[in-house]
């Protein structure tokens, strides 16, 4: 296949031939059609991209994509991005999900990885509910949103995706709406150019199994603020939106992680050393 | 564990061979702690069925080790005066008693500590010289540090106080000879192996008793250039293991029983997506947290089925503390060369134990992997090759991009449910490792004899120890242990096996999971009998011993 130099690379260098499985109407085509798109932007050719995912529909878009890719099991993509991305630091390494793979079954791996500040881009395609299940509440779900599985709703409390982040060190924390290509390839940009973690949450509509997501784009706005890097703000911030603000919200000064190298060099006659008596 | 550790360096030192493991009670992080120690002119692998000295510093709690302190009338057992009567289960063995003051003794000495006057002690009884024993205390402690010349003055007393016994047991001390030998534990030997066979990568969760791989490893990982990553739970440990060799770095994650069965999720994926992975299971007791700190081979049926669906993968075993390293080289080699995971089966017994070896080969194997090169056609990363191994990209190589999937895929990568693509999957991924060619290290098989001793892993020091001795009793028996335990090779064994007409099974487990994998897999012809029993007393030559002579004579 030709490439075209990086200052030439489209949107569509970045597509696979592959038909998504999504629904017609769903928010993750153009969240594809946004990152894409900022891949094209950041002129790295597609073989020095990696996109990671997990299980679940949005985690599908490796498949649609053309570059490297990987498809792992339900909520681990952050660990598998973690070890590519640490030991192939020179990869661009981007993780997908949906919001239950990620913040459900993968909570654990979320906390870890905004923790650890690895330089990866993730991006949660939140449509509060499990679709490839066919409609069964995810943490990000309202309480009293009625399904099979928990008729009358879960009566839970929705977990707060972007305070979760910024408290457990996120180092650069947006929203964004996939109805907004263009402004969410901007945020997507601005992601991945930032060093360390960065969480792209992305307001990506389930038309088939919450149909009432069609009105987020009358709710989305962009953030009436510009990003702020100071955390208490962020903080203050993230508590008290109603989730519709769109926009970069914090971008931190963390230092990335990196693996703690050694002064010195050994080989591996030298270091049986220590065993010879 | 410091004075224990200074008796078998100057047992080194002094050109003899010695196998040191510990037991612990409950509390992992300290609290009471035993060092089992056999020391011996010629090379050993493992524990005697009996201890001729217990020396204890504290009484305290000595009746939780008592099952695993054999002692007999021809034993000693010393303790000190200062630390009250000798707890009622020591009695039962009629072993000859001894006090030593080893309180007031140190007492006496600024600075100085009752487990250096037990070290003089022993070493005196045993026969090592002076020198060695001095040279082994300065070279565990700091240099210059005061604990030096206390340490030192305790060791003289303690020695001095042996003088006046009568021990028959003594070394024949030959040495300086050294001769390059190694003091190792099996989990140092499975880190060294790793690095050796290739192994760049490896990401790390705590877990009794395989942590001391990871530490190992992790200052050692970055002197070669390579990474280690804590991670946030064994989920996670070995899909950041997955993620680094997925972009090409061969990558290992090391943990125990309950680790193993967490990350048994991620082993499916790995197999599925045919990622290249060592996992190193260092088994402890089972099931749940069981026995963290005591051996138990019960691991062997996660290990060999725990996944679910038809998921082909390898499974070896190293049989001694020094083997961790080559078989650990092994499996990197296998992993690379297959591209599957390959779960490493050791244990508690060998893992921690600390030993005298000679030098051990190295680099007999390292891992190479088939990496894919562009010719100009659509990259097929799931091809339906001969071998069943397809070259597989790594990222950064232009035109070779695809989708690693643990959904059943097509040759592609792209995922597929049709029955074609399974079916053709399922060969390819069965055919890598049906095919393989696994050499000479699938299994060691030693002497000859109608009878035959067939085990694997830490079992099989003493049953090659109950064949030596059951040969010096005219007894001709032949031992075979298994290294490779997945894929199982039933024309490998039934050719070991030829003009045996007797076998006996020998592990550690409590149900026999061995001896059942043994039957479903292999013919095994003539007679078989099954020694099984369950941890944490380790199997001793003298319970596999007392089979084959009862056996040969019935």
């Amino acid at each position: 296949m030709n490439v075209p130099s990086p200052a030439m690379l489209s949107a569509k260098n970045f597509k696979s031939d592959t038909k998504p499985i999504w629904c017609p109407g769903c928010g993750d085509y153009a969240v594809l059609t946004s990152l894409t798109r900022a891949l094209a932007s950041l002129g790295r050719p597609p073989e020095e991209v990696a996109m990671i995912s997990g299980i679940g529909c949005s985690s599908r878009i490796p498949a649609y994509m053309n570059c490297y890719g990987f498809h792992g099991v339900h909520g681990r993509a952050l660990p598998l991005a973690t070890g590519l991305k640490v030991a192939r630091p020179d990869l661009t390494v981007i993780a997908a999900g949906g919001d239950g793979d990620g913040y459900s079954i993968g909570g654990n791996h979320f906390m870890h990885a905004c923790r650890r500040n690895v330089d990866l881009t993730y991006i949660v395609m939140d449509n509060h509910v499990y679709g490839m299940t066919k409609g069964q509440s995810s943490p990000t779900t309202e309480p009293d949103w009625d399904n099979a599985l928990t008729p009358g709703g879960t009566g839970v409390r929705p977990f707060q995706p972007l305070v979760v982040a910024l408290a457990s060190g996120a180092n650069f924390v947006a929203r964004a709406f996939s109805g907004d290509i263009v402004g969410t390839a901007d945020i997507m940009t601005q992601a991945i150019k930032s060093p360390g973690f960065s969480l792209v949450e992305v307001l990506s509509p389930c038309v088939t199994f919450r149909p009432e997501q069609r009105e987020w784009k009358d709710l989305v706005r962009p953030s009436p603020v510009p990003a702020t890097d100071d955390p208490a703000r962020a903080a203050r911030r993230l508590m008290t939106d109603d989730g519709f603000n769109i926009g970069v919200l914090y971008t931190g000064q963390r230092q990335p992680y990196r693996p703690k190298g050694s002064e010195t060099e050994k080989s591996l006659d030298a270091l049986c050393q220590e065993f010879v008596i | 564990m410091t004075s224990g550790n200074m008796l078998l360096r100057a047992a080194a030192l002094a050109g003899c061979y010695g196998f040191m493991s510990r037991s612990s009670g409950p509390q992992i992080r300290g609290g009471e702690a035993a060092a089992l120690i056999r020391l011996a002119n010629g090379p050993i692998e493992g524990l005697d069925d009996r201890f001729d000295i217990l020396l204890s510093v504290d009484w305290g709690n000595l009746d939780r080790f008592a099952m695993e302190i054999p002692l007999n009338g021809e034993s000693l057992i010393v303790g000190d005066p200062a630390q009250g009567e000798m707890p009622p289960a020591m009695a039962g063995f009629g072993a000859k008693r001894l006090d030593l003051p080893m309180k007031d003794m140190a007492k006496a000495i600024p600075g100085g500590r009752a487990n250096m006057i037990a070290l003089g002690y022993v070493a005196g009884l045993v026969g090592l010289p002076d020198g060695m024993v001095d040279e082994a205390v300065r070279g565990t402690l700091e240099p210059g540090s005061e604990a030096v010349a206390a340490s030192l003055a305790a060791v003289a007393a303690g020695r001095e106080i042996a003088a006046a016994v009568d021990f028959p047991r003594k070394l024949k001390v030959s040495g300086p000879a050294r001769a390059g030998r190694w003091l190792i534990t099996g989990n140092e030997a499975t880190g060294y192996g790793a690095l050796s066979g290739g192994v760049r990568f490896v990401a790390a969760y705590p877990i009794t008793p395989a942590t001391e791989i990871l530490e190992w490893m992790a200052p050692a990982l970055a002197d070669v250039g390579g990474a280690l990553v804590q991670a946030e739970d064994e989920l996670a440990s070995i899909t950041m293991a997955i993620g680094a060799s997925y972009g090409g770095t061969p990558a290992l994650t090391a943990t125990s029983g309950p680790g193993l069965s967490l990350m048994t999720e991620s082993l499916g994926l790995a197999i599925a997506a045919e990622v290249p992975l060592v996992v190193v299971d260092v088994m402890r007791g089972g099931p749940s947290t069981g026995i963290p700190t005591k051996s138990e081979q019960a691991d062997l049926n996660i290990a060999l089925f725990g996944t679910h669906g038809d998921a082909p993968h390898v499974v070896v075993a190293p049989n001694s503390v020094a083997d961790c390293l080559a078989t650990t080289e092994w499996a990197v080699h296998l992993a690379e060369e297959m591209q599957v995971p390959v779960v490493v089966l050791s244990d508690q017994l060998m893992g921690q134990a600390r030993m005298v070896i000679d030098p051990p080969a190295r680099g007999a194997y390292v891992g190479e992997r088939r990496v894919a090169t562009p010719n100009g056609e659509a990259y097929r990363r799931y091809a339906l090759t001969e071998s069943g191994v397809s070259p597989m990209a790594v990222p950064g190589i232009p035109g070779l991009m695809y989708t690693a999937d643990g959904l059943e895929h097509n040759e592609q990568g792209t995922p597929s449910s049709q029955a074609k693509d399974h079916v053709a999957q399922l060969d390819k991924r069965q055919r890598k490792l049906s095919g393989g060619d696994f050499g000479s290290h699938c299994a060691e098989i030693e002497g000859e004899g109608e009878i035959a001793v067939v085990t694997w892993g830490s079992c099989t020091a003493p049953a090659r120890e109950a064949v030596a001795r059951a040969r010096e009793a005219g007894i001709e028996a032949k031992l075979i242990s298994l290294r490779l335990l997945a894929p199982a090779q039933p024309a490998m064994l039934a050719g070991a096996l030829a003009g045996v007409k007797r076998i006996l099974v020998v592990e550690q487990t409590h149900s026999g999971q061995f001896h059942r994998y043994l039957r479903a897999e292999h013919a095994l012809e003539g007679e078989v009998r099954a020694l099984h029993k369950p941890g944490p007393l380790p199997m001793r030559p003298g319970d596999i011993y007392q089979q084959l002579v009862e056996w040969s004579r019935s």
